[in-house]
Parts: C-alpha cells; structure tokens; sequence
C-alpha cells in the first residue's frame, strides 16, 4: 500500500530521520512505536506532505508520490489524525467534521447544514458519541474531540488511516469503541498506522509493528512473533527492568488537610489529607471533576466554601502565584495550552515558574538561567537540541518532561501531577516515576491524577475514586484492585474508610 | 527573544532592516539631497514622537493587546500640563504631574482590560473617547499657549544636544531602556509568556493582571512624554493634537514584525517601522508627491511590507 525507503529529514541540521524504511500492507494495522523523540511523527508528516523529505522515496500503490499539501495526501486516500488536535472550538461539531469539504446545494455556496448534522450524528454514533451536532465544538471533553477527529478521518473514507497517540485522552470506554470501529474499517480493507506508547493497546489491536530510535529504523515484527520485551528492548536499546521502580519513602506528617471543598457544578464535599512522603492519586473517569479539584487547590479555580489546612495553618490559595509561594508546584494536564509557551525556548519555559530565583533585583541573570537549564536536562533527560530550541518543536513526551523540570525548579513541598505521564514513552514513563519516587523519598507530598489504572496501582501509596464530582472511595494499597477502582469511578456505593 | 532559535526567524528579523535600506535607496537616487546631515536630523526629530508611543505600544501588543485611545491621551495630558503651566505652576512640576496623568490614564485602561475582562480594542476605544471628550472640556476647545519660558520645557522640543535633537536623544534613551527592560528583566521576560500563553503564564504564577496594567501605564507615559515634545515644539498644546497616532504607532509595531497576537516581536523591530513611515513622510515630501496621493503610497508600502513579511514566515 505505502512503501517508504531510505527517508531523511533534518531540522536546521539536527538529523530527525536517517534512512528510514516502512511498508505498510492493505488491510493491516501496522503500529509505529519508538521513544518520545524517535521521529515517528515527523515520519508521518513526511508521508503526509506536510514536512518534505531531504531525500528518499515515497511510494503509494506502487506509484512514486510527492505530496507537497496533507490536502493532496488525502486525495489519494490517506487521512491524518494528528497528535495536537485540530478542531475550531467555535464551530458545531458538524461543521468540524466537514470543514473543508462542506456539502452545500449545488454549486450555490449554501449549506445543508440538517443534512451535514444528521450524518454527523451517524458518523459518531457508530463510534459511541451521542452529542447533538449543532453545538459548538469547544462543548466537547478533549476526548470527545479527539472522537471527532477519527470521525472526520473515517468520513472520508480514506484507504490509510494514519493515527498519532490517538487515545492519549480517551476513556477505556471511547477506546473500546474506537478499536470496534477499527477492526470494522479493517475488514472493509483500510489499513491504518497506529502510533501508541501504550503497549497493551499494540498487543491487542496491531499486525505488525515498525520499531524507530533515535530516527533509525530498527526492525519490524510480526505482533504474533514477538514480546512486550522485544519490542522494549528494540525502542530503548537495553534491559529497563522493572515497570515501576521501588520507593523507600517513610511517610510523615500531614501536609494538606482539605474539609468539605464545593465548587458549583464541579465537584461537592471534597475531603482527604495528604502526608509528607506519601503518593495519593485520584482516580476516575474523564469528567469526573477530578482536575478542578486539584485547579482549586492550587488558586487558579475559585471554591465556593470548604477549608484548606497547609502545615496544620488553616490557608485561604486564591492564586497560583500564592500557592507557587507556598510550595506546591502542579504539572497541568493539557501541555500544549496550560503547561508550556510553544513560542518559548525550552530554557524559557523551564525558567517560567523559577523567575525569581534566577534573577536579582529584576534583571535576569543569564548565568543562573542556563544553569537551572542545564540542571534540569540532565536530571530529567530531555531530549533537546539546545537551550533555544523552541517548546513547540520538541517531541511530545519532551514537552511532558519540560513542563515538569518547571515545577521541581522550584523545590516543590507538595506537587500536584495531572496525568503525568500521558503521551510518554515507557522508557521515559519509568523515569517520571523515579523522578516521583525520589521526590516523595525526601518529604514531597505527591498529589497524582491519573487515568491509567496499572500506573495509580503501581505507584500510588492511597488512592481516593471520584465520580461525578463526589469521592466514591478511599484505598489504601492493599485494597487496590482495577476492578474496584473501576467500579467505583463508575458510581458504585460509597465505601467508607472509617466502615471498616 | 528567540534570536537564536533558527535561521528563519533572524531572516524574518532582519527583513523590516532591508525594507528601510531599500525605502532610503529609493528616495535618496529621486532627490539625493535627502541624505543630507540636516535632513536626516529633520526626520529623525518627526519620527521621535511617534517612536516613543511605538515603544509603549510594542509592550501592549506584545501581552496581546492594543491601545487606541494613546492619541487622546497625548492631547490630555499636553493640554493639562500646558494649562497648568499658563496658570504659572513651576514648569518642571507642570510636566511631572502630565507624566503622571499619563501613567494613570494608562493604567485605567490596563485595569479596565485585565480586572473587567473588557476586549482592549473596545476599552481603549471607549476611552479613547472619553479622554478626547475630556481634553475638550478642559482646553474648551481651544489651543493653550502663554506657557512661559522655562529652559527645561523649551529644550525638550527644541534643543540639542551636541547638535542632536533633544527629541532625538529622549528616544534613543528611552530606547535604551526599553530595550534592556524586555530583554533582560524579568518583567520583559513576563511580558511575552502572557501575550504568548497567558493561561500557561497564570498556572506558572505569574501575576498576568498586574502585568498588563503595567504595560499600559507604561504607554500612558510614554503618550504623556511625547505630549511634552509635540508641545514644547509647538509652544502650545492643540486639543487635537495626537489624532489618529494610535494608528501609525501600531504600523509602525506591526512593520517592525511583532505579531498582533503577542508574545512574538521585540523592539528594534518598532524602531525600524517607525524609521519607515517618518522616512516615507519625508521623503515623499521630498520628491514631490502631492500631499493627498501621499496617504495612498503610504499605505500601500505598509502593506506592502507587512505582506512580504508573511511571506517569509510561511
Ligand atoms: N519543526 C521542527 N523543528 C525542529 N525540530 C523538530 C521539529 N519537529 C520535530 N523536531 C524534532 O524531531 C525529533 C522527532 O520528533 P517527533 O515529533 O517526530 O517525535 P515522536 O517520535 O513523534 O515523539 P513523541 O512520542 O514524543 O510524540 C525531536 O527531537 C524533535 O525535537
Ligand atoms: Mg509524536
């Protein structure tokens, strides 16, 4: 189906690509893994006009291609859902899943928007999403959008479908649904390339697998022929052990004590404390107000009524600035709009939340600066070209690692982690948990959201469930399971501790 | 600020410096005599004015907003330190409290925008009514001269130094300044992450309120100071004065290649677009261009220029 052949691509001499080889059959799912970095996007991007090769050859249907326009790739057939979403949160969610490609009474310009509407509902129907189409897209969860994205690929009917970390922000459910609408396609003879950094989700849905380092092409694998660890060892280039690293942290005394937190609409009665040394993620499904809890503790979302005690004192946070004072740092969730300045260099970003500390009497020392830089590439291994690489440049996973290098800058006693880890490979998923471990060793109370079930088990010391706004269980680690967490992000009876 | 990053971006930075040079090179083979040293002083003294409003205005865009009531406050503020000096207050504190009505006018519509949530097109459009209105009935209208012969208010517009203009040397120092502020400082550094994400910039605890209320004062100030200039010049202060310069302010921005939508630019570039359209008033003056069709080229070459300047960056 595509047959691409010794392609290279370098960024202002910074080789992306070397020689890299990739075939993709009709009909297969064909997964793309690699660490953050390896150059599979950019590979995509390559195939999908919207970077151009310095050299190799590009092949689709035997015939020799040079896309110069994703509009042109789509012509022949292949449609691209990107890693950044691409949706107008301004238009209704018909109008993004037409956008470009209107259907319109003749040549006369004017819409039919109920005809548009109704097979947009269709179209996201089959894929699980009951929405009304006419509301603006920006109503939607980023997982929803994301929906809206596969559906815009799906909808015009393309023979490759070409997915980056799609399900980054789905819930198990959405991605139940994608992966039927998967196989679906498939049997009608789409091929699809899957990027993922999630390996269950390769096991159970790919081929065949294309494994990529350092932009080099290092084998591919049949998925029935070959093992989690293989395929590990091929992405990272040596043993990584175990999954999660071990943590030798005693913990202490209470550090955040919050009593009945509301806040209208968001989440209601809101209770837990959090020790020095101690991991205590929240858990539950997308929606469940989980990430207003954490932007109220940390000043940026107004409660209505509730207290915090921090350090015993009874505190009022009403800004970020405040509780940045107080020593509590927050890795958002979203990257792209609440964590970096894309236009930033890595070393700007990085010094974003450290002004202070690198500056005397206002002015900006430039020494303290790359040396805060300096420090942080090396204790988080971020991959970049240099200090004035910009944000945005950087791959996905990098981006990850800058936004949290801004908060351990500044020496955090508490850190709040919002999806840590989302979008990052497993090499560098281990190091975020070493990174956490190490931290809580030496007194940090850690607050960690996460979606990822085996990451709340395999790291967290207590783990609060919320559902729909409300605390639906508090675990301790022994009483730990995926099905219980699962049953009670999904509204099961309240299982009180102090029941027990 | 990201000089460095890649090629692309120093070409882009140098682009606005090649279309002077290529304006100069025009203008001096029609009439060579617009290379002469008392021209050029003559053209460095009417862009002056406009720079320093540009400066201020660099900073506002750069956080994402504009400011169009800058002209009215130029007229206030010149009106109210004129008026108090024909009133036979000391001069110099005649010109501080302009200074200072400046800032505060400025720091009306930056708390308008940052505590109100008002867009700063439409807030700075109601005040820029407003404080014209009321430069109206301050001055009823009419121009204020009589305002003494103090050394000091008479050299700001008038004077040199070292046969530099004094307007001249206000701007380059201001310039200086300004310059140092977004780059080095911490307030420069803020002003960008809040035009270039100022959700990122809140989360990472930056005060993005107080940053844009700085930012206009700045402005105001910058406004009150030209007013001092365009009034010592003038030995008077017109309540008219200042009209439509909120506009060539932001060409002279937006020529210099910061982005409308902030947190991209710097301010060499805003020198250099203000060189451009004082070099255009001049020169085609110079070579002779009737003075309505003057408007038209104007324009175009500001378009211009700001087309080919999306052409590089895409
Ligand atoms: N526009 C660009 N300019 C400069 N460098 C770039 C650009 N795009 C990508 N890069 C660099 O190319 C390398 C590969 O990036 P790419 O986005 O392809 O990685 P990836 O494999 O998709 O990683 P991830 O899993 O984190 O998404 C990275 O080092 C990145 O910094
Ligand atoms: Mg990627």
């Amino acid at each position: 189906m595509i047959k691409m052949t010794d392609i290279s691509k370098s960024f202002s001499g910074n080789k992306v690509l070397k020689n890299v080889d990739f075939t993709l059959e009709k009909g297969e799912i064909h997964a793309l893994m690699g660490e953050n970095g390896a150059g599979k996007s950019t590979l995509m991007k390559v195939m999908s006009g919207i970077y151009t090769r310095d050299s190799g050859i590009i092949e689709v249907k035997g015939q020799k291609v040079d896309f110069t326009s994703p509009k042109q790739a789509e012509e022949a057939g292949i449609a691209v859902i990107h890693q950044e979403l691409n949706i107008l949160p301004h238009l209704s969610i018909a109008d993004n899943l037409f956008l470009g490609r209107e259907e319109t009474i003749g040549r006369t310009g004017i819409l039919k928007t109920k005809q548009m509407e109704k097979k947009t509902h269709q179209i996201l129907l089959d894929l699980g999403l009951d929405v009304d189409p006419s509301d603006p897209a920006s109503t939607l969860s980023v997982g929803k959008q994301q929906i809206v994205e596969i559906a815009k690929a799906i909808s015009v009917n393309a023979e490759v479908i070409i997915m980056d970390e799609p399900t980054a922000a789905l819930t198990d459910r959405e991605i139940d649904n994608l992966f039927k609408t998967i196989r679906e396609l498939q049997k009608r003879g789409v091929s699809f390339i899957y990027i993922s950094h999630r390996m269950e989700e390769i096991f159970s849905l790919c081929d065949r697998i294309t494994i990529l380092r350092d932009g080099e092409f290092v084998g591919e694998r049949k998925i029935s022929e070959t093992s989690f660890d293989e395929i590990v060892q091929m992405m990272v280039g040596r043993e990584l052990g175990d999954r999660f690293p071990q943590r030798k942290s005693t913990i202490g005394e209470i550090k955040l004590a919050v009593k009945g937190l509301n806040r209208k609409g968001c989440f209601e009665d809101i209770s837990f404390e959090l020790r020095k040394g101690e991991v205590l993620s929240i858990a539950g499904l997308m929606g469940a107000g989980r990430t207003e809890v954490v932007q109220s503790l940390f000043g940026y979302k107004k409660l209505d009524s509730g207290s915090i005690e921090f350090d015993g004192k009874q505190v009022k946070i009403d800004t970020p600035k405040k509780a940045k004072e107080m020593g509590i740092g927050y890795v958002t969730e979203d990257r792209k709009s609440e964590g970096l300045i894309v236009d930033f260099s890595v070393e700007e970003n990085v010094s974003m939340t450290n002004l202070a500390a690198i500056s005397k009497n206002g002015l900006i020392s430039k020494d303290k600066e790359r040396k805060l830089y300096d420090t942080m590439v090396k204790r988080l291994g971020i991959r970049t070209s240099g200090p004035h690489q910009a944000a945005k440049s950087l791959s996905g996973g990098n981006q990850q690692k800058v936004v949290i290098a801004k908060w351990l800058g500044i020496e955090p006693e508490l850190l709040i982690l919002d999806e840590p880890t989302r979008g990052v490979d497993v090499g560098a998923k281990k190091e975020i948990y070493s990174i956490i471990n190490e931290l809580a060793e030496r007194g940090v109370a850690i607050l960690m959201i996460s979606s990822e079930l085996p990451e709340v088990i395999g790291m967290a010391d207590r783990v609060l469930v919320m559902h729909e706004g409300k605390i639906t269980a508090d675990l301790s680690k022994n009483e730990m399971t995926q099905e219980r967490i699962m049953h009670f992000a999904t509204g099961g009876e309240k299982l009180a501790v102090e029941e027990q | 600020m990201q000089l460095k990053n890649n090629n692309q971006s120093v070409l882009q930075k140098i682009a606005p410096f090649i279309g002077l040079i290529l304006i100069i090179v025009i203008i001096t083979i029609l009439n060579p005599g617009f290379l002469s040293v008392s021209n050029l002083m003559n053209v460095l003294r009417q862009v002056s004015i406009n720079a320093l409003i540009a400066f201020g205005m660099t900073f506002v865009i750069l956080t994402g907003g504009i400011d169009l009531s800058v002209g009215a406050t130029l007229a206030l503020t010149g009106a109210v330190s004129a008026g108090m000096m024909a009133s036979g207050m000391d001069p110099i504190f005649a010109m501080l409290l302009g200074l200072l009505l400046g800032a505060v006018l400025g720091a009306i519509n930056g708390i308008i925008i940052a505590k109100g949530k008002v867009a700063p097109f439409i807030a700075t459009l109601a005040t820029m009514t407003i404080y014209r209105g009321l430069t109206l009935v301050y001055t009823d209208g009419r121009p204020i001269s009589g305002l003494g012969d103090s050394l000091t208010f008479q050299m700001l517009g008038k004077g040199y130094f070292f046969g530099i203009p004094i307007p001249v040397v206000t701007m380059m120092v201001s310039f200086g300044i300004l310059y140092f502020i977004l780059k080095k400082t911490t307030f420069g550094r803020r002003v960008y992450a809040v035009g270039g994400n100022e959700e990122a910039s809140i989360l990472s605890g930056i005060n993005s309120d107080r940053i844009k209320i700085y930012v206009y004062s700045l402005l105001g100030l910058l406004a009150a100071l030209s007013a001092l200039i365009l009034t010592s010049r003038l030995n008077s202060a017109q309540p008219t004065a200042g009209e439509m310069f909120e506009l060539d302010a932001i060409a002279a921005v937006v020529l210099g290649g910061t982005s409308l939508t902030g947190g991209r630019g710097w301010i060499v570039g805003t020198l250099i677009g203000a060189l451009i359209i004082g070099v255009l008033n001049n020169g085609l003056n110079l070579i002779g261009v009737p003075s309505f069709f003057q408007q038209v080229v104007k324009g175009a070459v500001i378009l211009l220029a700001v087309l080919l300047d999306r052409k590089k960056t895409t």
